[in-house]
């Protein structure tokens, strides 16, 4: 649960900044949709390695699609 | 040849078009019209500033204007204004050429002479202008980011453009690594990137010497373009590392099936490589070394990170590889000319090669590259140069210097950060919340100043920094 509001939490700090509208975080939200753009999603990831300590994207099989797939991937290296 | 001419006899054996979201043009067609009106022959001799901003437009100006033109400088939609002065005598330009949307060159370029381009639809066309003769051998430049933020201009000729390619069905450059894509009848290119960009314009002119052109479009998002790439049966399609990337996250590749995917502008890594294998089964999955100033190097199809050692010190196809002090060079028919301007620096060095200081590094065999001398860092294909960073960072009142560098970064392949020493460092760090306030402080200063990929990701005070024997700032090698 701590991954998934650390998660939520940088989403909307990083909206926040970019000046961009933020959708709703639900697990269905395609990432692509959620308002935010790749240089946003640098963004999250860098800083989401800074504060949990790791970057799952090095070892990751396949690209999130959705923001459930987003957490998940984060939760499924905490785990 | 002209591009046009050259066009025009390929499409008569084979057709093709130009595509866009609301158009195709055949480019058999471009035989009978013109998007200049009378206007193409006014621009005869001329150094041209291309700001046209509708590509579909732009795509057919250039082709029109390749040999009449003396010189053309590609804009892309997104130069800014501020620029543009700088771009007109660096070129020594005399004439504007927009369309609807930008007719006019904005106030105080000093550009009187102006014409606005305009496609009109097929059968409803300007008049041709026949057989009017392309005598110029015309210079292509193109803008690339400099240091100061101030682009660079890079001339280039049709002829170093081409070197590569070729003008047949062959739609791959050499030397290169692995196995040849399977060759469709007519192969459809596409491109994640604007044509006005050296990465897009490869493709431009491979789509139109061998097949057709889809065009990407600003008002389109990942899973729109690859929808519609998927409709109009593209088979070759280019992006950097991060555009791909994007595509994999929209979740839209799973109807698209092209036979070649090719990756530049970025270093690819592994990960990249392996994802694309598997979402495009079918398709051959290249990544080519390439940049605005040196052409293309190399291309390599083997699906690995880095290239074969074996490709150095190998001259193939006139394309000559060579390292030196860790950095790979490159001397080759498609190397820029020269860049443009009053004080423009050498693009060659003394053994007439291009060195913009890639840093390599050997690896079982394989060299790999390992970033920019100098520390220029790539965000998702994007360069930025340290210094102009740190000027808007030491800009602050309480900053006495900082360092920008690169991260590593999945998404982008790197994002900017900052490492900055404050002039009362000591004390800083016992105000309370001082330290908050002058980070958001210097963000809001990059902001304000900067475009978003140049403003740091992540900014650290530090104590110090490393300062070498001259006295300058060492910078990380990578």
């Amino acid at each position: 649960m701590a991954v998934r509001s650390t998660i939520t939490t940088l989403f909307q700090e990083v909206a926040r900044e970019q000046q961009r509208q933020l959708a709703p975080l639900t697990d269905d939200l395609k990432l692509l949709q959620c308002g935010l753009d790749s240089l946003s999603f640098a963004l999250i990831v860098a800083r989401l390695e800074d504060t949990l300590g790791y970057d799952p994207f090095d070892t990751a099989e396949s690209f999130p699609v959705t923001f459930g797939d987003f957490v998940k991937l984060y939760e499924a290296r905490a785990a | 040849m002209a591009l046009r001419d050259a066009v025009i006899e390929a499409a008569a054996a084979r057709g093709g078009a130009l595509i866009d979201p609301a158009r195709t043009i055949p480019l058999a067609s471009l035989a009978q019209g013109s998007c200049f009106g009378g206007s193409l022959e006014a621009l005869r001799g001329r150094s041209v500033i291309v700001a046209i901003r509708d590509q579909l437009t732009a795509a057919v100006a250039l082709l029109e204007l390749d040999g009449i033109a003396r010189r053309m400088v590609l804009c892309t939609p997104d130069l800014s204004p501020e620029h543009l002065p700088h771009v007109v005598r660096s070129a020594q330009a005399d004439a504007w050429l927009g369309d609807a949307s930008s007719s006019e060159p904005p106030a105080g370029v000093g550009l009187e002479f102006a014409v606005a381009a305009e496609l009109k639809p097929a059968g409803g066309g300007w008049p041709s202008p026949g057989d009017a003769p392309r005598a110029w051998d015309t210079e292509w430049v193109l803008l690339t980011s400099g240091t100061t933020g101030a682009p660079k201009l890079v001339a280039h000729t049709l002829a170093s453009l081409s070197n590569v390619l070729g003008r047949s069905a062959q739609p791959e450059g050499r030397p290169r690594v692995g196995q040849a894509p399977e060759q469709p009848a007519t192969p459809v290119w596409s491109t994640f990137y604007d044509i006005r960009r050296y990465g897009g314009l490869q493709i431009y002119l491979r789509g139109l010497y061998a097949g057709s052109l889809l065009l990407s479009s600003k008002e389109e998002d990942t899973t729109q373009f690859l929808a519609r790439a998927a409709t109009a049966g593209v088979t070759h399609i280019s992006g950097t590392p991060s555009h791909w990337r994007k595509a994999l996250m929209s979740g839209a590749t799973a109807g698209f099936s092209p036979t070649y995917v090719r990756l530049s502008g970025e270093i690819a890594d592994q990960g990249i490589l392996d994802a694309l294998r598997t979402a495009f089964p079918r398709a051959v999955v290249a990544h080519a070394f390439a940049s605005t100033e040196a052409g293309v190097g190399f291309e390599v199809r083997d699906g690995r990170a880095g290239f074969p050692a074996s490709l150095v010190g190998t001259s193939e196809h006139g394309v000559e590889l060579d390292v030196s002090r860790g950095t790979l060079r490159i001397k080759s028919p498609g190397n820029a000319a020269a860049y443009l301007g009053a004080a423009a620096p050498s693009l060659r060095d003394a053994d007439g090669f291009v060195d913009l200081g890639d840093r390599i590094e050997l690896r079982d065999g394989r060299y790999h590259f390992v970033g920019r001398r100098g520390g220029i860092i790539n965000v998702g294909g994007l360069k930025v140069h340290p210094e102009e960073v740190e000027a808007v960072i030491n800009s602050h009142p309480r900053v006495r210097m900082s360092l920008v560098r690169a991260r590593r970064n999945p998404i982008t392949g790197a994002v900017v950060t900052a490492d900055v020493v404050l002039a009362d460092g000591a004390t800083a760090a016992t105000e309370n919340g001082a330290d908050e306030r002058i980070r958001l402080e210097i963000l809001e200063a990059c902001r304000t100043t900067l475009p978003a990929h140049k403003v740091p990701a992540l900014i650290r005070f530090v104590p110090s920094l490393e300062m070498s024997a001259s006295g300058k700032l060492v910078r990380p090698s990578a």
